[in-house]
């Protein structure tokens, strides 16, 4: 099996390819529809400006590889975002592939989140065997509210989401390829989807 | 809910970590690759690799060990040292880093900041503030604390904040090394007044130090490498005192 792993000038695609090779699974980086289209699955990072992640996907036709792939995709971060409908940052549509919304925290701590935050979940493949009071890596200043396509939630003053999941598309808010123990756990779970 | 953050610092010269107080008598720590290893095992939240190398063939020396480090570990870590233009900090992020510290060069040209943040992103934009106690309040100070500026911890952090960057990483030189706890009031102030995370840096001893500046000093971090390295203490038991104080820690 390899692992696409979708590079488009937004985000640190090489902790992600770190991350699969510690689990012993063959990835690639690459920005090239094509090349992406061959892969059993695909995970989507993201860090940056939501409007401007959009412009680079579509300009290289990465947009419509992610909504025509039928296999697993994880979206990471701001790729789970991404695969929201619509996102405040920007403003901008999203790729619209999971029924979500994502807005900017108007909250008294500060932001962007950034650590270590516990999560609540509910029983999913993607999130077996990791406890609900597990510890996942955030860096965010937008988050996805809750909706009927969510997992796990977590709490920074309100409620959001961090994990989603509908059909073959799952993304997750936090770092998984940065957190530890738990998030390997959660990549293991992907790849054995 | 969010956890407050240990962050253990790794002094790196010429491949190897060293730990001397105030950069003076520096001794040596170990190998950097195993001890990120070790204290990412033991539960560090992030780590902060440090450069202070000064000839070019420690940068590359440097340069590999963040790649190195980055397979290694699994949890996020910053690196820093002598950090002043964009170019360096794309060799560091593509080399596996999550984030770089600038320092003497933000003090130099302040535009740094707000020009890595919008190329890099703020999260990614860690701003060292150095700063000493002296008779005129809270100085930043430059060159491994030899040096003043001008400048003053409080409006310096603002300024870091206004200009884009992600996080405050505060190093009080006044108690770096004396393992007698942290600033508490330069951090309580610098916290108060940014809306970004601050780490506070100089002085951990023991458990009751981390709970202060965790309490007291508004930290959302504390950073510290000697007490780490020569086994004073271990991240596993400043943790669980926290926890036990109902200081919410990732264990």
């Amino acid at each position: 099996m390899t692992i696409g792993i979708i590079s488009y000038g937004a985000g640190n695609v090489a902790s992600v390819q770190n991350a699969l090779d510690r689990l012993g699974v063959k990835s690639l980086i690459s920005d090239d529809r094509k090349v992406l289209e061959g892969c059993d699955k695909l995970i989507f990072p993201g860090v940056g400006h939501a409007a401007h992640a959009m412009e680079n996907l579509s300009r290289k036709g990465l947009d419509k590889l992610l909504q025509d792939f039928n296999r697993p995709v994880l979206g990471i971060c701001l790729g789970m975002q991404l695969m929201g409908s619509e996102s405040e940052e920007g403003p901008t549509k999203g790729l619209g592939l999971i029924d979500f919304r994502v807005k900017r925290f108007e909250i008294n701590e500060k932001v962007p989140q950034m650590g270590w935050n516990s999560i609540e979940k509910i029983d999913h493949p993607l999130l077996g065997g990791i406890e609900s009071g597990s510890h996942f890596y955030f860096v965010h200043g937008y988050y996805a509210e809750l909706s009927k396509e969510t997992i796990a939630s977590s709490q920074y003053e309100i409620p959001f989401s961090v994990a989603v999941a509908s059909g073959n598309y799952f993304g997750v808010q936090f770092h998984p390829e940065k957190s530890g123990d738990a998030g390997a756990k959660l990549l293991k779970n992907f790849i054995n989807l | 809910m969010l956890t407050k953050r240990i962050i253990p610092c790794l002094d790196i010269k010429s491949g190897r970590t060293v730990k001397g107080v105030n950069f003076q008598d520096l001794q040596d720590a170990g190998d950097p690759v195993e001890l990120a290893a070790l204290y990412s095992a033991e539960g560090a939240d992030e780590l902060t690799l440090l450069d202070i190398t000064a000839t070019l063939e420690g940068r590359e020396t440097f340069v590999q060990i963040v790649k190195d480090v980055a397979r290694a570990i699994s949890i996020p870590f910053t690196v820093g040292g002598g950090i002043s233009n964009a170019a360096q900090v794309e060799a560091l992020l593509a080399a596996g880093a999550d984030k770089v510290s600038i320092n003497t060069s933000a003090i130099v040209n302040p535009g740094l900041i707000a020009d890595l943040a919008s190329q890099f992103g703020s999260q990614c934009v860690v701003v060292a503030v150095d700063t000493r106690l002296t008779e005129k309040g809270w100085e930043v100070v430059s060159h491994a604390g030899t040096r003043t500026t001008g400048l003053f911890a409080v409006p310096w952090a603002k300024e870091c904040f206004d200009r884009g960057a992600g996080e405050i990483l505060l190093t009080s030189f006044t108690s770096d090394g004396t393992r007698k706890g942290f600033a508490l009031d330069i951090t309580r102030q610098v916290s108060e007044n940014i809306k970004i995370p601050v780490i506070a840096s100089g002085g951990a001893g023991k458990p009751e130090h981390f709970e202060e500046v965790f309490t007291f000093g508004k930290a959302d971090a504390a950073l510290a490498a000697g007490i780490f390295h020569y086994g004073v203490i271990s991240i596993a038991e400043i943790k669980a005192f926290l926890n036990e104080k109902g200081i919410p820690v990732r264990i």
